[in-house]
């Protein structure tokens, strides 16, 4: 019995270890091409562990190529987009969970139906309409695009948050005087950060990663956002992997510490809603 | 304190507002109250989901003029039967469902097996999810990247690793060939997607009853006769779910098919349906036909999610 039990372990790690080589690996080998000199990214053998190490690749890329200013762009978007996401989806959940009104169970229903519109069928009508309100080749453009996209997922789970706060705690409020805006901003926000930390993990990724709407968006080189600048760099430089490479790393750190700082409220948030980033 | 101001200032200029006064105040103010919190989010819901679905159905029959909409041509279903007899975009769809027909079960069954690893109470269970997690909250364009530098054909991992192990001979050129492409392309929708699969299927294991269990084994179940029986029926929800949710995901497949291929090389034959959307609207200006393949991919999604739920659910009940 216990012999078994030991072999099952065994085998176990042995197909986790096996997996994690699988995972890490092509992660490996992109820092250390990233710290390689430019003349051994194609060496023959490749090598996991570069024989000669730099940082120029990182110095050139954040310098000469502008992803120091990318980034910013990055920062500037994702910042905005999470910040307005979450007022504007807590705001509407508050009313879809905690108010009566008339029409409530329609909008709410429309509302969830923008979880089911496939986002193609948008990205072509939302060029045209940004392009009338002068939203292109704008980070405003993105942000209230990203804010759109995000709004009804994250307005359907602090809803369910929302109304899973006690009333009693807001009736005494109420009797004491205090408005519908104090009670949200006072009372209901406070005591709903586990689900606000899911809203803002998720839009904050979305937003740092987004490919499809800022690379039709965004013509203008100076308005580039780390996706796409990282993209059309490799596009125009076939060769210069230690220089793309070192870019990615540096978009890869924000999302490598939100996700390790917040895990257990990703886990939880994947559980309870699906969602994906 | 505050009572005491109110009435100082309802009664200013000799005027004492009745309280039936103040009571439809604040009755008007209850019923405005809700929809004051709904306005922001409702005017972009309105103006960047609502109205843009309505907008794309119209340009859809239309050779869209975009410089001068009004001079825009109505071809009624031109662009819709076009469409549908053009061969890149046919070749595009069958692409485009073989990738979903690969990636999609490839997932499922990799992630069962790997949330059943990591179900055992096992040290370093933590560590070991945090990394399986990595390749899904890296973007897109960076897995996009390395995967190309790994299957280059001059100097790739890949190919120096089956060279040495003597599978091939030569250097494989992945990208120069319609079939090959589509290897690293489908090997990186399994290896990225494979982690959250696997998340969401351990919520699922991690939430049948260990009783369940316990009763079966002394019963003289054995390990898999538990997963048959048990595992299996009650994830049935979570499997149902995940196959949709993947099958979606996997039919909009678009950056990996954009940088790999540079969109539909060699010959717009290696196209899936999203990058031809793409190249025909935003590389061409065509786009009535953009409009009209992002509607018939939305169509295949829907058909094709409808599909699975109904023999899911009917299977479920016998």
């Amino acid at each position: 019995m216990r012999k078994t039990r030991r072999l099952h372990a065994t085998i176990t790690y042995a197909l986790l270890i096996l997996g994690i080589a699988v995972v890490l690996i092509p992660f490996v080998y992109m820092f250390s091409s990233s710290i390689k000199p430019q003349s051994y990214v194609f060496e023959m053998p490749p090598r996991l562990i570069p024989a000669e190490i730099t940082t120029r690749n990182y110095t050139e890329a954040l310098d000469t190529d502008q992803f120091g200013l990318y980034f910013l762009n990055s920062v500037i978007v994702a910042v905005g987009a999470t910040t307005l996401t979450v007022l504007i989806s807590s705001m509407m959940a508050y009313a879809f969970g905690r108010m009566h009104f008339r029409g409530k169970g329609l909008l709410f229903t429309i509302l969830l139906l923008g979880m089911m519109i496939p986002p193609v069928m948008l990205i072509i009508p939302q060029f045209l309409i940004a392009k009338e309100l002068h939203l292109l080749n704008s980070l405003a453009g993105l942000i209230v695009v990203y804010v759109t996209m995000n709004l009804s997922m994250q307005t359907f789970l602090l809803t369910g948050f929302f109304k899973s706060i006690p009333k009693e705690l807001t009736e005494a409020a109420l009797i004491d005087g205090a408005n519908q805006w104090t009670i949200f901003w006072r009372i209901i926000l406070p005591l709903s950060r586990h689900g606000l930390a899911v809203t803002i993990i998720f839009t904050f990724l979305y937003s740092w990663e987004e490919f499809p709407w800022a690379h039709v968006a965004i013509q203008e080189t100076n308005r580039r956002t780390l996706p796409i600048a990282i993209a059309l760099f490799q596009n125009q430089h076939l060769t210069e992997w230690g220089q793309v490479f070192a870019a990615s790393i540096v978009a890869l750190l924000p999302v490598l510490a939100v996700y390790i700082v917040f895990q257990r409220y990703f886990i939880a948030g994947i559980a309870t809603t699906g969602m994906k980033t | 304190m505050v009572p005491v101001k109110a009435t100082q200032r309802e009664t200013l200029g000799g005027l004492t507002l009745p309280s039936k006064f103040r009571a439809l105040r604040q009755q008007l103010g209850q019923a405005v109250t809700p929809y004051l919190f709904l306005v922001p989010g409702l005017i972009l819901f309105a103006a960047f989901i609502l109205l843009p679905m309505a907008y794309s159905f119209r340009i859809s029959f239309y050779d869209w003029n975009i410089i001068r909409p009004e001079r825009s041509e109505y071809l009624e279903l031109k662009n819709y039967q076009d469409i549908i007899e053009w061969p890149i975009f046919r070749r595009a769809v069958v692409n485009t469902l073989a990738y979903a027909a690969v990636t999609v079960p490839a997932q499922i069954i990799l992630g069962l097996g790997l949330a059943l690893l990591l179900n055992q109470k096992i040290p370093g269970q933590t560590f070991f999810r945090t990394v399986y997690y990595l390749p899904v909250i890296t973007s897109w364009v960076i897995v996009t990247l390395l995967f190309e530098y790994l299957f280059n054909s001059q100097a790739g991992l890949i190919n120096y690793w089956l060279q040495r192990a003597g599978i091939i001979d030569d250097p494989v050129r992945w990208f120069a060939d319609e079939k090959l492409a589509m290897v690293p392309i489908h090997l990186l929708g399994i290896w990225k997607g494979l982690g959250w699969t696997a998340v969401v299927m351990l919520a699922g294991l991690q939430s049948i009853p260990r009783v369940l269990y316990e009763a079966a084994a002394v019963d003289g179940a054995d390990v898999w006769a538990q997963f048959r029986r048990i595992t299996l029926p009650l994830m049935r929800p979570t499997l149902v779910f995940l196959l949709v949710f993947l099958t979606i995901g996997a039919l909009n497949v678009y950056i990996s098919g954009l940088l790999l291929t540079d969109g539909g090389n060699p010959l717009d034959r290696t196209h899936f349906v999203l990058t031809l959307m793409y190249e025909e609207t935003f590389d061409y200006f065509e786009f009535g036909r953009g409009a009209a393949i992002s509607y018939l991919l939305t169509g295949l999604v829907f058909l094709i999610s409808l599909v699975q739920i109904r023999l899911l659910q009917r299977e479920i009940e016998y």
